[in-house]
């Protein structure tokens, strides 16, 4: 029925792209961080306009200078980052832009026509609910059904799975099935490589915004991917030493901690860690990693419980002190919390040690110390930066990261947090980060590493605990690794009903 | 002493009108996302506009239109500061004040102390306005009220149920949402100003003509600020406007009546002023957060689009 | 053909460049008051001549310009401060009307009993700790109650404002002043000694160059300056970073406040030589410090230029005012066009806009 061909070249971020898809078909759009996946796709929902190429449906050639364009010849996207307003309703938010809409109480007339709509995809959600309400895949559910009421024909999807659980992802490539049997075509940019495998029926690769190659996805395996997407063969398995385990350096019993609104978020958690361990801690963003770090790291009070590094007592300490006792900290915005961006380099080096003796007196700064220390930094993590004069902002995302992990690292703490330590970073800065962390066990440092990308818990923990609605649903050590069981528990569904299911 | 309450709150109803015709406007600016802190500044040229266009032409329809298209004009130029530049929201709300002040002192110079021609009067509502007491009260009053008691309900109207409403309220709660779905953000964002910039004129004529029917350099006294303040009380909803309003025009008034009883007229002086204060700090305890919050992005210069 | 206009996010510019833009947003500045002269029928080079003859064409225009730089670089180096941390202390008119009133209280109670040398210091003491305390609550409203603190400073202006008319007019009113509302005058222990022919109070010129120098070095080689610049570029930070918000934020103010409490001093005990009017004890030098802290861009050091530049606005406004004629809010106008050029200067500053011609497709 539909056949859509886009044909575009474009410099900066894309370059002489060429990209096809075919009705009924679910097309991948792979490669790392900063390949230019998402400007090619912002380019085609009418968000940027291109420098030079055209774009045709269904053979006629189109100009997409806005969204409302976009939206209008049937293209529709749902983002990484949803674009829902939280504090408006389900229906204020399909509602919204809608041109159909009468223009007294339009959300009666959006209310019907989404009932009907629903029924059609089965995408159950209740439209009076607010937003903030919903959990990520439901909140995904909602922006689905706005694309689909605007008459979108074409579906792109970014990042999908990356907020969601593994079951809801296997929720959601449902729906894409049944979207693909009814004539949509759906593009799926991911850079999860089994992924893609499993879903889609072409996928094509991009690589510094060019387009690497394009080939049935049964047809390629996972390294032949991984070699177009990066351009050198991809060890996927990073060494791994047998390290001999010291004594405990955190723990944490029975805590209990509230979030701003005054409801728990975190609900009786105990667990451990030793000295050369890496303990996991996987589920889905919101369950109360979040709050769970602010209290080990000093940035939010504890309601009840005891959290002791190397024996002391640190449940009311503040984050300097904390600091200063040997706990590090990578934390989840790296940009947002890590950095003052407009502030040199030299001076982000210190940000939470800017009162150590070592870089200060009692008033003034030390600034030959500061950049010494800011300068081996740099060389050390391989920081790529022309000077240290610059500010932070001027560095890639990547280089960011390196610094933060450089400076969290320097003060050869103890005990590392680190929340998402890798989320948004191109292949090679990931591995690179993994690393370091291997090694930090290698060297007696125990390491609290909270993530939502499972492959990486799998690849770095000792043991993975699992965190849903506060509680700590179940520790699972690495010998009894089972990847389903641990989607289950993210879910809710308590360690031992899982195997009593599973057998 | 009957004669005594009606007039009290006859008078508290007119000083409370500019208060709210200022907040009206003020909400739906806040509510696309735009901070706006000129009001002060756009009320006085509103109100010297009018002034001084009524004096001229003997015809208070046409001042009033002024001043609206006064106040509309000197919005006009934050929104392009605010929303096209995307430059600093509190500073250049700042200069529209110095520059509004400036403005009106100068434009009103030849004018300070010469009494106005023409008069205001008070519509008289037929039948209803027959009615005692409470007839005098609220139906032979001041057609500036009725004006902003009309927009309160229409305000408030729209911005819940129509399209419009949830347009521009989108755009203050997530600018980066509403673009995707299509929305002109800073169209939205500029009329938002403007409507803000003509009722704030529109508050300022009232105060020129009507109120006090002179023209005094610094006549707005701080009435500007008070808007913003209560724009916060009224927690961004056109009902709770009224409240604050019409509070507001009672502390007016209830400094003229404290008088007689010995309070030195200077610390009396300090009553609405300290009484913002109050009504801020009120505004924020024990509000059910969410639903009661500003706008999401209110003040955030939008850095979207075409990057 | 077809062309429109591109706008790109400029990623560094040459260390030269702010003072470029800065300077080309002043020559804008006045631009466009010349044109406001031109629709008032006034010549505008003739106006703007006189503008800058007034402030810095004669030996008394310049120390006029002096005088009123003051009290401008003093509250422009503590608003670069608070500024810096986003904190909109709008309030410095009214600290420095407390700072002034302190100090009133000091000279006529205990200045006739006590030699200068303890007068003055103690004065000065007094104001730093009155403006100070001004500030104070706005801090803890904000932090703890998140109330606006644009208004709560504006509306402490409002507050002090009356008070002191209070005070002028009732219990403080002068017995020797013929009826005018004023106060007595200071004794002559607690006068500021002015340079000779001229009315320039050098101690407080003193401790405003001493102010400006001390707080740049505060911001930018100090720990505390450290910690301020942190909060001010990223809260979030700044937080993660253990840093104390409400400690920063509260000494911060208490130096803001302070200072403007000083600048009142230096009015009171080194022009008027007693209290009176708030409007001419400042004219609106709380307000014009905004622009002289943004002109130095929020830098401490540099407001000892921008306080020269807007005292010269100022003064030169006045010599306006007289020979043309305007009224004394004329100087507002100017002020707020500065303000707004500095603004559209600061776009061009982070952008670069370009006209792009493109051949028809």
């Amino acid at each position: 029925m539909i056949g859509i061909t886009k044909t575009f070249g474009n410099v900066i971020a894309n370059r002489d792209i060429n990209l096809q898809v075919e009705a009924g078909e679910i097309l991948g759009l792979l490669g790392e961080n900063g390949a230019g996946k998402t400007t090619l796709m912002n380019i085609v929902y009418g968000l940027y306009r291109p420098d030079s190429g055209a774009i045709k449906i269904n053979g006629k050639p189109v100009s997409l200078s806005s969204p409302a364009h976009a939206m209008a010849q049937g293209i529709g996207m749902v983002h990484q980052h949803f674009k829902l307003i939280q504090n408006h309703t389900v229906l204020e938010n399909i509602a919204l832009g809608y041109k159909d809409a009468p223009f007294l109480f339009p959300t009666r007339k959006v209310a019907d026509d989404l009932r009907r709509l629903q029924e059609n995809y089965g995408l159950e959600i209740n439209p009076d609910v607010y937003v903030w309400q919903l959990s990520a895949g439901e909140q995904q559910r909602v922006e689905i059904l706005k694309a689909l009421f605007r008459g979108a024909d074409l579906l792109i999807l970014d990042e999908p799975t990356s907020v969601l659980t593994p079951q809801e992802a296997q929720g959601l490539f449902r729906t894409l099935s049944r979207l693909a049997s009814e004539g949509h075509s759906v593009i799926f940019i991911s850079h999860k490589l089994d992924e893609v495998l499993s879903i889609c029926n072409r996928v094509t690769v991009l690589r510094h915004g060019q387009v690497v190659g394009t080939k049935d996805t049964a047809r390629v395996d996972k390294r032949e991917l991984a070699r177009m997407m990066v351009g050198r063969e991809i060890l996927f398995d990073l060494k791994r030493k047998d390290v001999k385990k010291g004594g405990v350096v955190l723990e944490v019993q029975g805590l209990h901690v509230n979030n701003d609104r005054g409801l728990t978020s975190v609900s009786d958690v105990s667990f451990d860690i030793k000295a050369g361990e890496i303990f996991g801690i996987a589920g889905v963003s919101g369950n109360g990693q979040q709050e769970l770090v602010e209290a080990l790291t000093g940035l939010r009070p504890i309601d009840s419980g005891q959290i002791l590094v190397n024996g002391r007592d640190i449940s009311r300490a503040s984050p300097y002190t904390i600091n200063a006792m040997g706990v590090s900290h990578i934390p989840e915005e790296r940009i947002k919390f890590g950095t003052a961006p407009s502030l040199a380099i030299f001076e982000n080096a210190v940000l939470k040690q800017h009162g150590n003796r070592a870089f200060s007196g009692r008033l003034f700064l030390d600034f030959a110390s500061i950049k010494e220390h800011a300068k081996r930094i740099v060389s050390n993590f391989k920081v790529r930066t022309p000077s240290i004069d610059v500010p932070v902002r001027t560095l890639s995302g990547g280089n960011i990261q390196k610094l933060i992990l450089g400076r969290e690292i320097s003060g050869k703490p103890s005990l590392l947090i680190a929340s998402h330590p890798t989320y948004g970073l191109d292949v090679g800065a990931t591995q690179y980060i993994r690393s370091q962390i291997l090694q930090l066990r290698e060297k007696s440092v125990a390491v609290l590493l909270i993530s939502e990308d499972l492959e990486e818990l799998v690849e770095l923990c000792d043991r993975i605990a699992v965190m849903f609605k506060g509680k700590i649903m179940g520790i699972v050590a690495r010998e009894d690794l089972n990847l389903e069981h641990i989607g289950l528990m993210m879910t809710g569904s308590h360690a031992r009903s899982a195997c009593e299911a599973g057998k | 002493m009957d004669s005594l309450i009606v007039a009290v709150v006859h008078r508290t109803l007119v000083a409370g009108t500019p208060l709210l015709l200022g907040t009206l406007g003020e909400i739906v600016t806040e509510r696309a996302g735009i901070l706006n802190l000129g009001v002060e500044g756009m009320m006085a040229v509103g109100a010297v506009s009018a002034f001084t266009t009524t004096f001229v032409t003997g015809s208070i329809l046409l001042g009033v239109l002024v001043a609206i298209a006064a106040g509309t004009f000197l919005s006009l130029i934050h929104a392009f500061v605010s929303v096209t530049l995307k430059a600093n929201q509190v500073v250049s709300g700042l200069a529209l004040v110095m520059f509004g002040l400036g403005l009106s002192g100068l434009w009103g110079k030849s004018f300070i102390g010469t009494p106005l021609p023409t008069r205001v009067h008070d519509l008289k509502i037929p039948l209803l306005g027959n009615v005692p007491y409470i007839g005098k009260m609220f139906f032979h009053q001041d057609p500036f009220l009725y004006v902003a008691v009309i927009l309160g309900v229409v305000f408030w109207f729209g911005l819940a149920h129509t399209r419009c409403g949830i347009v521009i309220r989108s755009v203050g709660e997530s600018p980066a949402a509403s673009e995707s779905q299509g929305i002109n953000v800073s169209l939205v964002q500029y009329l938002s100003t403007m409507i803000g910039g003509a009722l704030a004129g529109l508050a300022g004529a009232h105060l020129s003509l009507s109120y006090s029917r002179a023209w005094a350099e610094g006549m707005t006294g701080g009435r500007g600020w008070i808007v913003i303040a209560l724009t916060i009380f009224a927690l961004w909803n056109p009902l709770r406007a009224y409240l604050g309003a019409f509070l507001f025009g009672g502390i007016f008034v209830l400094q003229y009546l404290l008088q007689p009883l010995g309070i030195p007229p200077n610390i009396l002086g300090m009553l609405p002023y300290l009484i913002t204060l109050m009504v801020l700090v009120i505004a924020v305890i024990g509000k059910d957060a969410r639903r009661h919050a500003a706008p999401a992005m209110l003040g955030e210069p939008y850095l979207g689009g075409e990057g | 053909m077809n062309w429109r206009v591109k706008v790109e996010r400029r990623v560094s510019y040459p260390r030269f460049f702010p003072t470029v833009v800065l300077l080309f947003s002043l020559l804008g500045g006045f631009v466009l008051i010349g044109l406001l002269f031109l629709i008032s029928h006034v010549n505008p080079l003739f106006a703007l001549w006189k503008i800058f003859s007034g402030s810095f064409g004669s030996l008394y225009g310049i120390t006029e310009t002096i005088t009123k730089a003051i009290p401008l670089i003093l509250i422009g180096s503590g608003l670069a401060l608070v500024f810096r941390a986003k904190f909109w202390n709008i309030g410095a008119e009214g600290q420095l009307l407390i700072g002034a009133i302190f100090a009133g209280y000091v000279a006529l109670n205990l200045g006739p009993k006590l030699p200068f040398y303890v007068i003055v210091p103690l004065m000065f003491v007094a104001g730093f700790i009155g403006g100070a305390l001004w500030a104070l609550p706005t801090v803890i409203l904000k932090l703890r109650l998140n109330v606006n603190e644009v208004i709560s400073t504006l509306m402490l202006n409002y507050i002090a404002a009356e008070l002191l008319n209070f005070l002028i007019t009732g219990p403080w009113k002068g017995k020797t002043q013929m009826g005018f509302p004023y106060t007595d005058d200071f004794p002559h222990s607690a006068v500021l000694s002015v340079v000779p022919g001229t009315r320039i109070h050098l101690v407080t010129l003193c401790l405003a160059l001493l102010f400006a120098f001390a707080l740049f070095i505060m911001v930018y080689y100090t720990r505390f300056g450290y910690e301020l610049r942190v909060t001010g570029d990223n809260p979030d930070a700044a937080r993660y970073a253990g840093i104390d918000f409400m400690k920063v934020t509260l000494i911060m103010m208490i130096i803001s406040g302070g200072v403007a409490g000083i600048a009142g001093v230096g009015e009171v005990a080194g022009i008027h030589h007693h209290l009176s009017y708030p409007s001419s004890i400042s004219s609106g030098y709380g307000y014009t410090a905004i622009i002289v802290a943004w002109l130095a861009k929020l830098n401490p050091l540099l407001t000892i230029l921008s306080g020269l530049f807007f005292a010269g606005i100022v003064v030169g406004g006045d010599a306006i005012q007289v020979s043309l004629g305007l009224p004394a809010a004329t100087v507002q106008i100017f002020n707020g066009i500065l303000l707004f050029s500095l603004i559209m200067g600061d776009y061009f500053l982070n952008h670069r806009v370009k006209l792009v011609v493109r051949e028809a497709p």
